[in-house]
């Protein structure tokens, strides 16, 4: 079981994690930034998170600032 | 050589080397270039015997930069080059002004225009004083005249460059890179530098600092740009520096910067002696120029004749000082042989019997 | 639970990229502040940074940094290095800055073994003035200084940096990596590490070359612009270690 946390500020809504996370747990969200870009969002219901932390490795911009496992 | 109150022959490039190492210059970077090579093979043989660092730059682009990353941590270090290569340079010199970098740069000049030749020329008046970089910045610059001087102002380049965080230019000529004289080198007369709040030493036990010149935002840029002629207002406060000889009852003035100062010197004597009331007047800081100081010779209504071997660049600086109030002449030869002191006189006795502003160019 | 990932101390705190989305600058920059927090050198460590894309380094990373103009950045280097020694000192440049105007600068800090280490971004274009032809442009790539793709009657070639800077004598380390795939990414930090630790061992200059997008100027999404990076670049710039002298492949 893993988690990881999303500063949506610092997101640019590129979508690398989106595509990075082998479980595919990381959703662009409804919600969107001062851009007008939606941001991206953790779903993890079922707890697949395996804290592998590819998606933070992947982020050019650091926007996923924490992985926990 | 180092360090000692005895007279030493010595030539004038060699001079410069070892004042540089007196000085405490931790670094030479330098690229060869007649007629200031002697100074790069000098420090070639000394740095590594007192365990300092020397690089035989590929390039005066890749020198001047390499003085510019070890001036950033707080020691002194230096480049020298002449004439068209220091051209190569200015890049650099706009980047340090900005970046308020104490980079030493010795410029012994040689003619141009273009590849020009070795011989000795002062076409460097504008390069050094109103710079080949791009934006406003301000260099200092000092223009010896004698052997003796040009050890004596490279200690004043390395401490004012660090006092001031300003780059310095010590404009030479061939004539006084290649020629012996006696001097004596005594010891470097400036205290020691502070530069503990700004060089770059590593991030420890202190935020990190960043040396740039980006200018992203326009109203700190204006800002940074009228900082920097602040602090050149204080340069010229306190640091103009000139010279001058028997102006009090002068009718006209001989103006002259470095080594052809000596012959207006003789010229001067020489005109005494055939009735003519001249006096001498020379700056040595370049730039900072001795405005003030002028602008009262000619308030007091003396003439200026400025002997130059260039076409005249020092001589519209002299006019501006002057601001109308009295005649400014111009005696010159862009390159090649120094004015001898039988063409100067000659070219003065014509002036006074002109009674008006001439230009006397000598082929 | 245990943290596995966090934002390393090296970088500024409250930093934010100024980079496009999808740069792949934001990952070297993380993994050279990675590997200043693991090997401990953050503090005596002084940058010298370049012109381009990578001029804002200081905004980012919390070292001592000095700017130097355009393709100067191993001049000042070698000045830094030379008046201290004991400093941990590397240029963070772009292939504009490294191997076109700074192409002398670079290659004889290599051939004088300056114990200096450099890391070159390319992305085959020139990204901070808007994605012209540059010295690694490949062939046949549109830019918007070369409209009609790069050929050889009006171009000439691109340059391989990694192999050339492998071929100066005082080069200890030079290496092409690439930041495309997570294992490419952890390949780039091994790499870069490498290159720290040549030159903290004195052995000579260390490099690395990072194949480096820009979706931006490529006209390309961030996904699209790593496929390009295995499809278009790799083929003209083998990913690899090209010289190691703390391995065979020294000499």
């Amino acid at each position: 079981m893993g988690k990881i946390v999303i500063d949506a500020n610092r997101c640019k809504s590129c979508y690398l994690c989106v595509s990075t996370c082998p479980k595919g747990l990381i959703k662009k969200s409804d919600k969107t930034n001062r851009l007008g870009d939606y941001l991206v969002e953790f779903d993890d219901k079922n707890n697949e998170c395996i804290g592998c932390a590819m998606c933070a490795k992947r982020c050019p911009d650091m926007a996923i600032t924490a992985v926990y496992k | 050589m180092a360090e000692s109150n005895e007279k030493v022959l010595i030539k004038g490039n060699y001079a410069i080397a070892q004042a540089a190492i007196n000085a405490g210059c931790q670094c030479y970077f330098g690229y060869p270039i007649t007629p200031q090579t002697e100074i790069g093979e000098y420090l070639s043989a000394e740095m590594p015997k007192l365990g300092r660092g020397y690089v035989c730059a590929e390039s005066e682009i890749a020198a001047i930069n390499m003085v510019v990353g070890a001036v950033s941590t707080g020691v002194r270090a230096m480049t020298t080059s002449s004439s068209l290569a220091v051209a190569l340079m200015q890049e650099a010199l706009s980047y340090a002004a900005s970046d308020e970098l104490p980079v030493v740069l010795v410029n012994v000049m040689r003619a141009g225009p273009g590849l020009g030749y070795i011989y000795p020329a002062q076409g460097d008046y504008n390069q050094s004083v109103y710079g080949g970089g791009n934006g406003d910045y301000k260099i200092i610059v000092l223009a010896p005249s004698t052997v003796q001087e040009c050890i004596d102002f490279t200690y004043r380049a390395f401490y004012l460059a660090q006092k001031y965080r300003n780059p310095v230019i010590l404009l030479a000529d061939g004539l006084l890179g290649q020629m012996m004289e006696p001097a004596c080198f005594g010891k470097d007369p400036y205290p020691e530098v502070d530069v503990s709040s700004w060089a770059l030493t590593g991030a420890k036990d202190r935020e990190s600092r960043a040396i740039y010149s980006i200018g992203t935002d326009e109203k700190k840029q204006v800002q940074h740009i009228y900082n920097l002629f602040k602090k050149f207002e204080v340069i010229a406060e306190n640091e103009t520096s000139y010279e001058e000889f028997e102006v009090e009852d002068a009718d006209i003035i001989l103006t002259a910067f470095g080594s052809i100062t000596r012959n207006i010197k003789a010229a001067m004597k020489v005109l005494r002696d055939k009735g003519v009331k001249a006096g001498c007047f020379r700056p040595v800081t370049l730039s900072p120029f001795p405005h003030k100081r002028i602008n009262e010779l000619a308030s007091m209504g003396k003439d200026f004749a400025v002997v130059e071997m260039n076409m005249g660049q020092m001589f519209k600086d002299v006019k501006y000082a002057v601001e109308g109030k009295s005649n400014v002449s111009l005696i010159n030869r862009p390159v090649g042989e120094w004015l001898s002191v039988e063409e100067i006189v000659s070219a003065v006795e014509k002036i006074m019997e002109s009674k008006y502003a001439a230009s006397i160019q000598y082929s | 639970m245990q943290q596995v990932f966090s934002i390393p101390k090296s970088m500024k705190k409250d930093f934010r990229y100024t980079f496009c989305p999808g740069c792949d600058h934001g990952v070297a920059i993380r993994l050279v502040a990675e590997l200043l927090d693991e090997m401990n050198l953050r503090e005596k460590t002084i940058c010298s940074t370049s012109i381009g894309c990578s001029v804002f380094l200081y905004d980012f990373l919390d070292v001592d940094c000095v700017e130097a103009p355009h393709g100067r950045a191993c001049a000042s280097a070698t000045g830094v290095k030379r008046a201290t020694p004991d400093k941990f000192v590397f240029t963070y440049q772009g292939d504009g800055d490294f191997a076109s105007i700074g192409l002398a600068e670079s290659m004889h800090t290599a051939l004088r073994g300056e114990c200096v280490s450099a890391i070159c971004i390319n992305n085959t274009t020139y990204g901070m003035t808007g994605g012209q032809l540059g010295p690694t442009t490949v062939m046949g790539q549109i830019t918007t200084t070369s409209p009609y793709g790069r050929n050889r009657e009006y171009y000439g070639y691109p340059i391989r940096v990694a192999e050339q800077i492998a071929l100066c004598d005082g080069t200890a380390y030079s290496a092409r990596v690439a930041l495309d795939t997570i294992p490419h990414i952890n390949q780039a930090k091994q790499a870069l590490k490498k290159a720290f630790e040549v030159q903290l061992q004195g052995l000579g200059f260390g490099f690395v070359e990072i194949l480096s997008s820009c979706p931006t100027n490529w006209h390309m999404s961030p996904q699209e612009a790593h496929i390009r990076v295995k499809e278009e670049m790799m083929p003209v710039f083998p990913l690899g270690v090209y010289k190691d002298v703390t391995t065979e492949k020294g000499e």
